[in-house]
């Protein structure tokens, strides 16, 4: 384990944040929660999905105010009324998917809104290019202040949107999961990056779900479970075993549906799906009325493979059998023909169609069942959106009504409903209850019982451990876009879920 | 519930008809039967054009080709009829409507293979149609005496009281009104321009429904160009010039969403009318020609102001006392 030795335990945090609440309208997403940064020193904030760290970022760079505490800048309270009084403060943040002008140039990117004047109130171009050659000389840039920020990868943006940290003084760097989409050698550089943060004195809050990444490079970590703190010290101090467990330990306990787990034969059998770059040998069998989990962390390729399954981008390998018979999938139509169906994470983009009413949406993908000799008939259409709006408890005055009026509970209702009239054999459900609230996620579980009970077969990519543990047979768990372990029910834990996910290697007693 | 887009056509019609009146007012001529049958004569390639292009726009794309097929495919049947006078109206109507789709076609290939935006493929292949124009015709007219009586009666054909040229209107947005409520395809459309994404998890070829409906617009063109041709008995290369922005005003002022997915056949046609009503009233009363052209520009901004009003997202309903009034 490598990380700066000498850590002085006298520092006054350059930001604190004590008893921090956050609640938005029926949901408390932050309760007393307490988060120090010190200068020169990394603190990781970990979390599962739904801990709070993203709330976290948003408070400390001013973009939500906070219901309740006091947050410090070297130990004066002060209220970030937006977020330039964040940005004013040296706070900036770096994000997952960075926030730069593609068409600019990287000086531009780097003093876009604080660039130098000239005494003509216009900017001084040259000053913007030799100040920006200095920063990115600083952080070891490998191109050039004129090149436009299209032609730089990832990583190098990245650096770009570190050097434009250091452009404002920064005093604070924030980095969330940066490096969820850099390559392996890309990562290293990172870290170096980090380190030469550290010897300036900035105060680093590093986000991410890796645990190599937390030992390698940080100094302090934090950990919020369900939107409290849970505990916080050196890293020197902890062990991997001990900081999972701070991570899942469970205070409330979700009640799911009693399920029978009586499953029948097989149904779909998946064989050596690949794809050049996101996923490789994933094989494996559903049976009838079975709930099938996928785990794994956000970017671990469940979702990208189960794209290829539906057939919306074509894999370079891999077949699938549908009650033994071969099946080539090659668009999703031919899935939907096959009896899969798939109900995508994010609804609002890829569920529900706006503008047309909520009968038209539900038999939008069953038009070939309700028309005769190429005309729709309205009155089977009704009857069928009837049906199903009626087994999902669709609360609509009329189902004629327009979708979009309809609360985002109903409307996944609706798109649900859309997949049921399909009479699938297999559905996917990706990220089922993702952003909704307690009661209607209850809802959603005790349908997938029912569904599986009436000899559905469910597939359920999940990032959420109870979700996981409390409703699957058996759960498949991928990381870095293969399958790495597939765990019958009797074996789930919230530990051995994450140390899988994560690629931590099992406990070994006294490990410290 | 409000419904929203019968309140638009009604909006629409009533301007319509204010605008009728009003010119009634003044010359009570304007709303004889007769005359109102000629105005809707008049209007009936527009609206048979703007029927084609409000497919084409639900489906998130634009069609800025139609006038110049329209011209081209009209050049190609008047140079037909003068080399083989006494080819069948039948076969030049389906010459016509081929060829017409056959350009669509090269659009929607271009479009769904090529990923080329629509603007772009259609503002190419509109100079190039006209290009083609000039190329055959080699820049010359053709002429009502060298066309047969039969090719330029045709459109002017009176059954039951109407020109063919109305008949043919009237049957299109039948059938559009049919192909858009009761068919697969018109379904797919919505769906296509409401949400590409959901559209493509549902099993829609979203690139296959933008080129049927190119093909679609173009042979309404087709079919148009035939008749406008036939009616004013002349071909040259730029009839029609500058037609297609006439197309997009009348979708437009008839509430097609030009962001796609939202639009009826009625409010085609009725934005159709509105700017035949205004070409053809406004000079009985003595309005100038730019008058003509300021109302034109101000219908189509009142209209896009009033959906983007109506589009507005109205936010979520926290309240339970709100949702209650629903």
């Amino acid at each position: 384990m490598t990380h700066s030795a000498a850590i002085a335990q006298d520092v006054t945090p350059v930001v604190s944040m004590d008893m921090i609440t956050k609640t938005f309208p029926g949901v408390r997403a932050l309760d007393q929660v307490k988060l120090d940064l010190y200068p020169g020193q990394v603190t990781a904030l970990v979390g599962e999905n739904g801990a709070g760290k993203s709330t976290t970022v948003k408070i400390l760079t001013g973009i939500y105010r906070t219901n309740g505490g006091t947050i410090r800048i070297d130990g004066n309270p002060v209220t970030f009324a937006s977020p330039n009084d964040a940005a004013n403060a040296g706070i900036t943040a770096i994000h997952q998917e960075t926030v730069l002008f593609d068409e600019l140039s990287v000086a531009e990117n780097i003093y876009i809104g604080h660039a130098p004047r000239n005494s003509f109130g216009l900017i001084d171009t040259a000053r913007m290019h030799s100040n920006a050659a200095s920063l990115l000389a600083e952080i070891g840039a490998p191109f050039s202040s004129h090149t436009q920020l299209s032609d730089l990868g990832i990583a190098n943006k990245h650096l770009v949107a570190i050097a434009r940290a250091l452009s404002v003084d920064a005093r604070v760097v924030i980095m969330d999961e940066p490096t969820a989409a850099l390559s392996h050698k890309e990562i290293e550089e990172l870290y170096d990056l980090v380190d030469t943060l550290k010897a300036q004195g900035k105060a680093i809050l590093f986000i991410s779900h890796k645990f190599d990444e937390i030992f390698r490079i940080a100094d302090r970590y934090t950990v919020f479970r369900d939107g409290g703190f849970v505990g916080d010290g050196l890293i020197a101090d902890i062990s991997e075993n001990d900081l999972v467990t701070m991570m899942v330990g469970r205070s409330v306990e979700q009640i799911f549906p009693d399920r029978t787990h009586n499953v029948g034969d097989e149904v779909l059998k998946v064989v050596g799906y690949a794809h050049p770059t996101e996923f490789a040998d994933i094989s494996f069998t559903l049976k009838r009325g079975e709930i099938l989990g996928f785990y794994g962390l956000v970017g671990a390729g469940r979702s990208e493979f189960m794209q290829a399954l539906f057939g919306i981008t074509k894999p370079s390998k891999g077949v699938c059998q549908m009650n033994g018979d071969l099946k080539i999938i090659r668009s999703p139509a031919q899935a939907v023909e096959n009896g899969i169906v798939y109900v995508p994470e994010d609804r609002g983009k890829q569920g529900a169609i706006i503008g047309l009413p909520i009968f038209q949406n539900i038999t939008l993908p069953s038009l070939g069942r309700t028309s005769k000799n190429g005309l729709l008939k309205l009155a089977e259409e009704f009857k069928l959106a009837r049906e199903y709006s009626q087994r999902l408890d669709l609360r609509a005055a009329s189902l004629d009504q327009d979708i979009g009026n309809l609360s985002g509970g109903n409307q996944q209702k609706v798109v649900i409903a859309k997949w049921l009239a399909t009479q699938p054999q297999v559905i996917i459900l990706d990220e089922p209850t993702k952003g909704i609230d307690i009661g209607s996620k209850a809802a959603v579980h005790d349908f997938m019982a029912e569904l599986a009970a009436q000899g559905l077969s469910v597939i359920m990519i999940s990032s959420e451990i109870p979700e996981i543990i409390g409703m699957s047979d058996r759960v498949i768990v991928m990381r870095d876009g293969l399958i790495a372990a597939e765990l019958p029910r009797e074996e789930l834990t919230p530990e051995t879920l994450v140390r899988h996910a994560a690629g931590i290697s099992q406990p070994t007693e006294g490990a410290a | 519930m409000k419904r929203f887009i019968p309140l638009r056509e009604a909006i629409l019609s009533a301007a319509i008809l204010f605008l009728t009146l009003l010119v009634a007012s003044r010359f009570p001529g304007f709303v004889a039967p007769a005359n109102l049958a000629n105005v809707f004569n008049d209007t009936a390639p527009l609206i048979i054009l703007a029927l084609g292009q409000m497919v084409v726009i639900l489906t998130r794309c634009i069609d800025l080709s139609v006038a110049a097929n329209l011209a081209l495919t009209g050049m190609v049947v008047a140079m037909i009829n003068v080399a083989i006078p006494g080819l069948p109206i039948p076969i030049i109507l389906t010459i016509a409507v081929l060829m017409g789709a056959f350009m669509g076609a090269i659009n929607g290939i271009l479009v769904w293979k090529l990923s080329i935006p629509p603007i772009v493929v259609t503002l190419g292949t509109m100079t190039i149609f006209r290009g083609i124009i000039f190329l055959i015709s080699d820049g010359k007219w053709v002429n009502s005496h060298e066309m047969s009586p039969a090719f330029t009666g045709f459109p002017r054909t009176v059954l039951l009281g109407l020109p063919a040229l109305s008949w043919i209107a009237i049957l299109t947005v039948v059938a559009f009104g049919i192909m858009m409520a009761r068919t697969q395809f018109g379904r797919s459309i919505f769906a296509v321009g409401g949400n590409p994404h959901a559209a493509v998890y549902t099993g829609i070829n979203v690139g296959k429904t933008q080129f049927w409906a190119f093909v679609v617009s173009g042979a309404l063109a087709g079919l148009t160009g035939y008749l406008w041709v036939a009616r004013y008995a002349v071909a040259y290369v730029d009839i029609a010039g500058g037609f297609e922005l006439e197309v997009v005003a009348a979708c437009v002022i008839g509430g097609i969403s030009i962001a796609g997915g939202i639009g009826t056949v009625g409010g085609a046609v009725l934005g159709a009318i509105f700017l035949g009503v205004v070409k053809n009233a406004l000079p009985v009363v003595d309005i100038s020609p730019f008058w003509q052209l300021a109302i034109s520009g101000s219908a189509i901004l009142i209209a896009v102001a009033f959906n983007a009003r109506s589009g507005r997202n109205k936010g979520r309903v926290i309240l339970k006392s709100a949702e209650a009034t629903q």
